[in-house]
């Protein structure tokens, strides 16, 4: 099924198991959200339990803040990624500090899904990649699915987390299909997955640019050239062990993201493979990613936003020391 | 304005205001004596507080002398059960509801930010980001109404909120959309202003060209001015509007008219920025005073006041002593409350601080 698909069979799954799972934002009840991703919920638990909230992002996740006080698991929709920071005051330094200012007092179970990324041909504020800012908050937890399996189950665990989770997903891959497994949850929300073996150069990435790693891959491959690619799949935290046994073993990497690279997920990881592996690598560390500018109009977004080539670009680079 | 006894100790109520007027007649001499106790033990903790921060024992010290009756006559109209949501001025309102002094004093001296348990106490943690704490309290109402525990009449099961914030936070977009979401969902809630006339070196006047108490009214939510010195039109404003969100008839906004006689923080300097003239005037309007005067006229005799002093004294010489007895925490409440769950970063870095805290001490 569809990435969008599985992200409703999850929150559905996770209403169904727990009646305090709420489900609110801009236009997710009749219509469904933009995306549909709430499609029908609303049909198979009332208007109680999935409502639309008026275009106040600030009121969203502040109530949600409160209803987590009185025991429920709100689950909000944040429209769009650029459409977040109303309410960057009240996800940083309310939601992300209500535990440690209560000493341990206050749970916050509440979860805020993002819909992010470009490459959709989108206006302005549409199509941004701002998780560096969540994953650089103590007290968030970060995750990004890239395929529909991670959807289905990565959503599920977000909302049992006692902590605050911010679930990025891949926009323009919403409608990308793939199997999902009803019965098994396949591993930990804040574990990385190696989706293919290789002992090169260690590609990395995350939520959107996944597939495009992949198709690197392959490319390479024809070429003779073997990469290992990696979903980091939670950018807070994230599973170095996984990332740095990748290194130890190719002794190159790179990091692949659709986000600018300055002081971004890519240069923290960067930055900690140096720190952990440096007598395995044979050569720097390359980010990979979109320029530190704002996020172009669509029709130049093709020449922005990280591909395949400039993934392989970046392979000649660490292959040639 | 609601205003039902008057600075000169004179006690009358308007007939338009003839419910509120019975509220305070139904009052016992017990819970009238405690409404001044409360008022003096707060101002009593106020003087005490502004002592030890000058004497660098409190890092920092926010002075809520004058709010007396705003403040200890609405959280005593507040039930046991329902849930308050303060800004970081509330001290007196923490007292109307057991929250242990020593709380606040550990916040203000840099033990930690807060830390009281907020279902035990239904006082939940002070707020520093104005306006922040509105719409929490308005999620928290939401919750009360999702679950059933308004209109049923029975004063066990129904539950309300209220959500205390100041003239300067009413200017945040955090208000304003705390008014929206609580009136398109009846949420049970009051708003209580503490129209205090200054935020910082901000006069109201620079705030806001309507009355607080019609803020709400374009989102749909009736409110109502009270003389916030006035600890009895304070106590019958908010025990009607907590009955009625009880009793699911919504939300509603009170401003209480008050005035900050202090400073806005021991590091706030309000002579560069307000005539003595206007605090004197204010000091006549004293909340204690005029109700002193009331409550001798009900027969109130010297041994109850001298016995409130004796208590003041008491509870100054009690929390300085344990000011001075605080510790500092251990090194592992950086990471100990971050997270609920179990969280492998934070984890890595405690060991290391643990561990090179301990490794520097044993070259010492």
């Amino acid at each position: 099924m569809p990435i969008a698909k599985a992200l409703n069979a999850g929150i559905h799954a996770a209403m169904a198991k727990d009646e305090k799972v709420l489900m609110f934002g801009q236009d997710v009840a009749q219509l469904g959200g933009v995306f549909r991703v709430t499609e029908g919920l609303l049909k198979d638990f009332g208007p109680s339990r999935i409502f639309n909230s008026p275009i106040a992002e600030s009121g969203i996740v502040g109530t949600a803040i409160g209803l987590a006080m009185r025991g429920y698991r709100p689950v909000t929709e944040i429209q769009f990624d650029g459409f977040v920071f109303p309410a960057f005051n009240q996800i940083t330094s309310q939601l992300a500090k209500l535990t440690s200012r209560s000493e341990g007092f206050l749970k916050m179970p509440v979860v805020i899904r993002i819909p992010y990324g470009g490459g959709i041909g989108a206006v302005e504020h549409h199509s941004e990649s701002p998780e560096a800012y969540f994953a650089h908050t103590a007290g968030l937890r970060v995750i990004t699915p890239s395929n529909s399996n991670d959807a289905y189950w990565m959503i599920q665990q977000a909302i049992e987390s006692n902590d605050p989770v911010v679930v990025f997903e891949p926009k323009r891959r919403y409608w990308q299909k793939g199997p999902v497994n009803l019965d098994t949850p396949p591993m930990s929300m804040h574990s990385a997955r190696v989706l293919r073996e290789g002992n090169q150069v260690t590609l990395l990435s995350y939520g959107p640019m996944v597939p495009t790693a992949i198709q690197a891959a392959e490319l390479a491959a024809q070429e003779g050239i073997n990469l290992e690619v990696i979903d980091l799949r939670s950018l807070s935290p994230i599973d170095y062990p996984t990332i740095l046994a990748s290194v130890q073993k190719t002794g190159r990497a790179i990091i692949a993201a659709e986000a600018p690279t300055n002081l971004s997920i890519s240069a923290e990881v960067a930055a900690r493979i140096q720190e952990n592996a440096f007598y395995h690598l044979e050569a720097p560390v390359i980010r990979v990613g979109s320029f530190d500018t704002p996020y172009p109009p669509a029709k130049l977004e093709e020449a922005y936003l990280p591909d395949a080539d400039r993934i392989l670009e970046a392979v000649d680079r660490v292959l040639a020391y | 304005m609601l205003q039902l006894l008057a600075p000169d100790g004179t006690y009358a109520v308007p007939s338009e205001y003839a419910e509120y007027g019975e509220i305070i007649a139904n009052l016992s001499e017990f819970e009238l004596t405690r409404l001044y106790r409360d008022m003096a033990r707060m101002r009593r903790f106020d003087t005490e507080a502004t002592a030890l921060q000058r004497q660098g024992q409190l890092g920092l010290w926010v002075p809520a002398i004058g709010q007396e009756a705003a403040q200890i006559g609405s959280g005593h109209a507040v039930a046991h059960n329902d849930h308050i949501f303060p800004s970081y001025r509330e001290h007196g309102v923490a007292i109307t509801h057991g929250v242990e002094l020593m709380s606040i004093l550990k916040l203000m001296r840099g033990v930690n930010h807060g830390g009281w348990n907020p279902e035990e106490t239904r006082f939940h943690q002070y707020a520093i980001v104005l306006g922040s704490q509105v719409l929490h309290a308005v999620g928290y109402a939401m919750g009360i109404k999702l679950d059933g525990k308004i209109g049923s009449d029975d004063p066990e099961n129904d539950l309300a909120v209220i959500s205390y914030f100041g003239d300067g936070a009413t200017a945040e977009g955090d208000v304003s959309e705390s008014l929206l979401f609580a009136a398109i969902n009846d949420a049970p809630i009051v708003f209580f202003i503490q129209n205090n006339q200054w935020a910082i070196s901000s006069n109201v006047s620079d705030q806001t060209r309507v009355p607080l108490y019609k803020r709400g009214v374009g989102f749909g939510v009736e409110g109502m001015q009270v003389d916030g010195n006035d600890v009895l039109a304070c106590y019958a404003a908010t025990k009607i509007h907590m009955d009625n969100a009880r009793s699911g008839k919504g939300p509603f906004l009170i401003e209480a008219m008050t005035y900050r006689i202090g400073a806005h923080t021991t590091s706030d300097d309000p002579t560069k920025y307000r005539d003595e003239a206007e605090v004197d005037r204010w000091r006549a309007k004293d909340p204690l005073a005029r109700f002193e005067i009331f409550l001798r006229r009900q027969g109130i005799g010297d041994d109850f006041f001298e016995e409130v002093i004796t208590a003041g004294d008491e509870l100054a010489a009690d929390i300085r002593a344990q000011t001075f007895a605080l510790t500092t925490p251990g090194l592992e409440n950086i990471f100990d409350y971050v997270y609920t769950d179990p969280h492998p970063e934070i984890d890595r870095q405690k060991a290391w601080l643990l561990a090179y805290e301990k490794q520097m001490g044993a070259h010492e």
